[in-house]
């Protein structure tokens, strides 16, 4: 029996004479995302995409798997197609939602009837239905309040389409409609949990990342660029940037007062950060940085560090606790990974005392004390690019 | 020359599997787990088989263990879960027709106390998911079957089995032993609804000596082997990257083609068959409709040692039953009805895609000329 996806747009749908950008700007992520999984047709209608397998061996529910990591999606289901036809529409739910149904106790059947032309009216498409469920599945009984299973029957322009499980979308904007932003990427479980922040806001995420070899190792760049690989699937193609960062932490480290380590190596690297971003077209930069979890983020530290942003600084964890992180780190998928035991630059040369409630006087005197500009530009200029592209 | 038709218990390593072996025993020789740049390679060439491995599942590459080969996978599965899962539910559901490596574990652990539920087939020599559905119940910590049976090719229903367990008691883990059919016909981690997979690397023309098992996410496995926490401490023991590299390379090769070369041996399978169908006194044993890979028949009135060694003189091999058992029969012909004289003229011929049909040609003239021969 043939099957689509049906895709119900998220918050985009509300949006006005632009939502025609917004929609195909969707419809390309989408596309991109299941081309490797054989030949589909995608058409939107009434704030729905459907996507319309072409082959028959393709595996609807790793589709479904991928769309569901796609922001600007509010919900998906995998739906039976049907003649326009009452008759039709009975024989293949019994058919088609016969696994569902025969292990549910209770259900309840919607139907949306945006063909007026169809004869049966909503409630009557439900009553007449919901009959012929209870005389083909005695184990069933009508709950309309808290169902198990809400079969739902949708008429629309060309077809009929029924289906039994709702899944939730990613929500969000689709990637790219918010424009780019470069996100701080440490390798730690704070910064790739802000940037699937960001893209859920359809912000297209580059990546910076500082190494320090040899105090940090190999091992260290390779579990970010696994993190970066692991975003993709949220959030597309992802530029990743690698900056050598030893000259400057080495400096820092024989010409500041230790208390202030972690703050200058900061602003260095937003510094760094910001001039990358402008030459690849980002607006913003994002952290992961959330207020008052150490030492270099209490508000004090981040006013200092931000004196340095001459563009907005996004930190969409600001308010969040560890153990909210720690979930959507979870569910993203990068919590593994983020726990892999390697040394990251920011914990090279860590203070003992850092300085808690640092004067923005106090830290520039200390970082003007010695010249980093040419190993500012040094850095710029060896920083490598890698970019990693969705697989599929 | 030589005809090999036993390709189900071990398959000839492909070249692409010979060269990753030798590339890491000659080059890239380092242990995964040394923190310098030799050690990083070789934890590299073992995470690219991973992901291969992992991506021809539909699975994640965390989800992949490595093992020494499928038995260690099979012991891992039944006595991992039993270990973590297994405290309060004392039950295992298992095939009858199981590869020594799960039934033999199964048996070992009814010994320790687990109660063993050994599914059969019906009368008309199939399994139905109901009847494994119906052997759980909520002290069920394990379900295990295999996708395709290593003597007969009989596939089973897994998906419809571990759908309906699963939809009764979520809690129960679901594994399957998939030995004969990766590589071999399309397997999805999802798409079966395993929590488990056993895999072979010997199996796919990679190398002896590696396994690996699939194991979802959020699924505790006690471990068996333990020591300096390789495989995240579920696998411990230096990795063997010569091999693991070798089952990577064969998995890369053969994945693109699982659909042709399915195609190509069923063919195959046609031409063995019907070069069979007017001979006196051989049956066949395979169903239909299973894999087209393994050809099981006997030659009813002719034991299949001596036939084997008969062919075996024409430079000819197959197997007589499965090749694990030594000769030994496993009783799992019994299972699907297969008894007295019909199973002791067993035969199991099991083809790849390289196989030709002047190759099934010279089988069937040898078998013709055997029967002719051959007494007792």
């Amino acid at each position: 029996m043939k099957e689509v996806i049906l895709v119900k747009y998220g918050e985009m749908a509300l949006k006005g004479l632009n939502k025609k950008t917004f929609e195909d700007m969707l419809t390309k992520n989408i596309k991109r995302r299941i081309k490797g999984l054989g030949h589909f047709v995608c058409t939107s209608a009434q704030s729905t995409l459907y996507i319309d397998p072409q082959d028959d061996d393709i595996d609807l529910s790793e589709v479904v798997d991928r769309v569901g990591k796609i922001f600007g999606i509010a919900a998906l289901c995998r739906a039976g197609v049907c003649e326009k036809d009452f008759g039709d529409i009975t024989e293949k739910s019994v058919e088609y939602l016969s696994d569902i149904l025969s292990c549910a106790r209770t259900f309840k059947v919607n139907a949306k009837r945006s063909d007026k032309a169809f004869p049966m009216k909503s409630p009557e498409i439900c009553r007449e239905l919901g009959g012929i469920l209870l005389d083909k599945f005695p184990n069933l009984s009508v709950d309309v309040n808290n169902p198990e299973v809400i079969v739902t029957v949708e008429v629309r322009d060309t077809n009929a389409y029924i289906h039994a499980e709702n899944i939730k979308g990613a929500g969000g904007l689709p990637v790219g409609s918010s424009g780019k932003a470069m996100l701080l990427l440490s390798g730690g479980i704070d910064s790739p949990v802000a940037g699937w922040m960001m893209a859920k806001r359809g912000v297209h995420i580059a990546a910076i990342h500082y190494v320090s070899p040899p105090y940090t190792s190999d091992r260290a760049q390779l579990k970010v660029e696994q993190l970066c690989e692991k975003l993709t699937d949220w959030c597309g193609g992802i530029a990743f940037y690698c900056v050598p960062f030893t000259e400057l932490q080495e400096a820092i480290k024989d010409h500041c007062p230790e208390e202030f380590f972690t703050i200058i190596m900061r602003r260095l690297m937003m510094e760094i950060a910001q001039r990358i971003a402008a030459k690849d077209g980002c607006l913003a930069l994002i952290t992961g940085e959330s207020v008052g979890q150490v030492a270099s983020q209490t508000m004090a530290a981040i006013a200092c560090t931000d004196a340095v942003c001459r563009i907005p600084v996004f930190r969409p964890c600001v308010g969040m606790d560890k153990t909210e992180i720690i979930e959507i780190a979870r569910k993203i998928d990068t919590f593994d990974i983020s726990t892999l035991p390697y040394e990251d630059c920011c914990t090279v040369f860590t203070p003992r005392h850092p300085k808690v409630r640092p004067q923005l006087s106090d830290i520039e005197k200390a970082q003007n004390s010695f010249d980093f500009e040419p190993l500012i530009q040094k850095a710029v200029e060896n920083t490598e690019l890698k970019t990693f592209n969705y697989e599929g | 020359m030589s005809v090999y038709l036993d390709n189900a218990a071990t398959t000839k390593p492909c070249k692409a599997a010979v060269e990753a072996a030798v590339a890491a025993m000659t080059e890239n020789y380092g242990n995964p787990s040394s923190l310098h740049r030799a050690g990083l390679d070789a934890q590299l060439a073992v995470d690219k088989a991973r992901k291969i491995i992992a991506d021809t599942l539909g699975a994640d590459s965390v989800c992949i263990y490595f093992t020494s080969g499928a038995t260690e996978s099979n012991n891992l599965a039944l006595r991992g879960i039993t270990g973590a899962y297994g405290r309060n539910r004392k039950k295992i559901v298992v095939s009858a027709v199981e590869h020594a490596s799960v039934a033999e574990t199964a048996s070992d652990l009814e010994k320790k106390g687990f109660e063993v539920v050994r599914v059969s087939p019906r009368e008309d020599g199939k399994f139905y998911a109901a009847d494994f559905a119906a052997a759980c119940d909520s002290s069920t910590c394990l379900v295990s079957m295999m996708l395709v049976n290593n003597e007969t090719g009989y596939i089973l229903p897994v998906r419809e089995t571990f759908a309906a367990v699963k939809r009764r008691f979520p809690e129960t883990v679901t594994h399957c032993d998939c030995v004969q059919g990766y590589m071999k016909l399309p397997v999805k981690a999802g798409a079966l609804g395993a929590d488990l997979i056993s895999l072979s690397g010997h199996k796919i023309h990679g190398v002896k000596g590696v396994g690996a098992i699939y194991i979802k996410k959020g699924i505790r496995v006690t471990p068996v082997v333990t020591g300096g926490k390789q495989e995240k401490g579920i696998r411990s023991g230096t990795e063997s990257v010569p091999l693991i590299a070798a089952f990577g390379a064969a998995a890369e090769e053969l994945f693109p083609t699982v659909a042709a070369r399915y195609e190509r041996v069923s063919v195959l399978k046609k031409h063995l068959l019907d070069r069979l169908s007017g001979m006196d006194n051989v049956l066949v044993n395979s169903p239909e409709d299973g894999s087209p890979y393994i050809i099981n028949i006997s030659v009813v009135g002719r034991r299949s040692e001596i036939m084997l060694h008969f062919l075996e003189s024409k430079g000819i091999y197959v197997s007589s039953g499965s090749a694990c058992s030594k000769g030994q029969q496993s009783g799992v012909l019994e299972q699907f009805g297969i008894k007295d004289k019909r199973a002791d003229g067993a035969l199991r011929i099991s083809i790849t895609a390289e196989t030709t049909e002047a190759e099934l040609d010279e089988f069937a003239e040898a078998l013709s000329e055997g029967i002719g021969k051959v007494r007792g």
